[in-house]
């Protein structure tokens, strides 16, 4: 028995969790897929003193599809994997799934639970950043909607309160003739990112490029918003000049700390090269999508 | 504080077990300590090894990233129920040993427990699928190798043999 000990509720309903979290507040944490909390309750570096399981909570897993597409929190990595429909309605996901650790992880880890643990290496973070998610707050109090580049506020902290849980992430569609590219580098398959890059381009009639949103993972404190760096390719077709501009940009505007695996120089060029291949990329499918 | 112990219902390898358990209790400690079903192995504890991945209602799962609380009510399946009763291998048990899959054996439950899993679901995988479906198991013995070589055999095997 490694991790501190603990009271275990499982919650029969959302009302439930929700009243137990409005309790016992930082106390208490919620219980998902339990991919990042047990390791770390296992380490003890994290000893909630109430542990509320949702899993029992169907009404909180799923995928809504439509012009705004909503998955519910509790939607495992491997229900989105399956799910042909949401994969081509949010073709980040289709590059960026099998980048998340392992098979058995996947089996498990939730896409709230990703993004409530908000590590900026993970990948989800980023694609929700991209995407211009917003995500669902609930509270036994009340609901509300944070757009999902004010919810991440810095290394494993969001804009939760101490008595809300993500109940939901809406993505909306992508408009059309659009064309989205996520690309990593790790040190090994299924580690998490020395730096990843998730981009959406959208072009117009004649291939010049109308919108730009680009966002990095494992560079920063948080999933980088680097929409505005990439901003010189608007009114452009696919060309070196203005993505080698763009890349120079978001190698500029961003902050890598540097780990033990790459210095700060390193994840600052591997995000330059994979802006420059993520991008020409996302304006190939983007034409293909036309 | 007085422990916090919950009563729990589970099914392993089809045999119904009740027992009575503290809310921290791992999944695998649970296997290993209560059931003595010490086929599981445990090796990092915090998700990276791969060792202790079972299967919960058919789907490979690290045993200790879950809590024994939270399988009540569910179906696990561990190494102990992939022999017959005569004791005769599973296919991709008997590819493993026949393919020289394992040296020290420690990451091999896990290897069984993820790859039955996979061989169910992908009947005639590539080599790249295999090896991609076995990323989330270190082996620090073979190199991997002759485990890639047993899953491929281990499929054919079950091919030839499926009516």
């Amino acid at each position: 028995m490694k991790p501190a000990p603990f009271k275990y509720v499982a919650a029969s309903s959302l009302d439930h969790a929700l009243t137990l979290k409005a309790e016992h507040g930082d106390e208490a944490r919620f219980l998902a897929g339990g991919q990042s909390l047990i390791p770390a309750m296992n380490f003890r570096l994290a000893r909630p003193a109430v542990v509320i399981d949702i899993n029992g909570l169907d009404e909180l897993a799923g995928i809504a599809h439509g012009p705004t597409i909503r998955v519910g929190a509790l939607t495992r990595y491997c229900a989105l994997e399956r799910d042909s429909e949401f994969l081509d309605s949010c073709p980040l996901f289709a590059d960026a799934l099998p980048h998340i650790a392992h098979p058995q992880i996947r089996n498990r880890g939730t896409i709230g639970g990703n993004l409530s643990h908000a590590d900026p290496a993970s990948e989800l973070p980023a694609l929700a950043v991209a995407m211009e998610a917003q995500m669902r707050l609930k509270s036994a109090g009340g609901e509300r909607r944070l757009a999902a580049s004010e919810f991440f506020e810095g290394s494993l902290t969001t804009g939760l309160a101490a008595d809300e849980m993500l109940v939901e992430v809406e993505f909306p569609a992508l408009p059309p003739r659009s064309g989205a590219c996520f690309m990593e580098v790790s040190r090994r398959r299924g580690d998490f990112a020395i730096a990843g890059l998730a981009t959406i381009v959208t072009l117009d009639a004649e291939g010049r490029c109308t919108k730009v949103r680009l966002a990095l993972c494992g560079v920063g404190e948080t999933p980088v918003d680097a929409s505005e760096a990439a901003a010189p390719l608007v009114g452009h077709a696919c060309a070196d000049r203005p993505i080698e501009a763009a890349a120079a940009a978001i190698r500029a505007a961003i902050e890598p700390a540097g780990n033990v695996h790459a210095s700060a120089d390193y994840q600052r060029h591997l995000a330059g090269v994979l802006a420059q291949r993520a991008i020409r990329t996302a304006y190939q499918r983007a034409a293909n999508a036309a | 504080m007085q422990p916090d112990r919950h009563e729990i219902s589970v099914s392993v390898n089809g045999t119904a077990y009740r027992r009575n358990v503290e809310s921290r209790m791992l999944l695998s400690d649970f296997l290993r300590h209560e059931l003595l079903l010490a086929g599981t192995h445990v090796g990092c504890e915090q998700g990276v090894c791969g060792a202790c991945t079972i299967l919960l209602d058919g789907a490979p799962i690290r045993s200790c990233l879950m809590l024994a609380v939270q399988a009540n009510g569910h179906e696990l399946s561990t190494i102990e129920g992939l022999a017959s009763d005569s004791g005769e291998l599973s296919p991709v048990q008997k590819a493993m040993h026949e393919h020289h899959g394992l040296q020290c054996g420690y990451c091999t439950p896990g290897i069984l427990m993820t790859m039955t899993a996979f061989l169910k679901q992908n009947p005639s995988p590539s080599e790249e699928e295999v090896r991609e479906a076995l990323s989330g198991n270190l082996c620090r013995c073979t190199g991997y190798q002759h485990i890639v070589d047993a899953m491929m055999a281990a499929a054919q095997a079950m091919r030839a043999s499926a009516p």
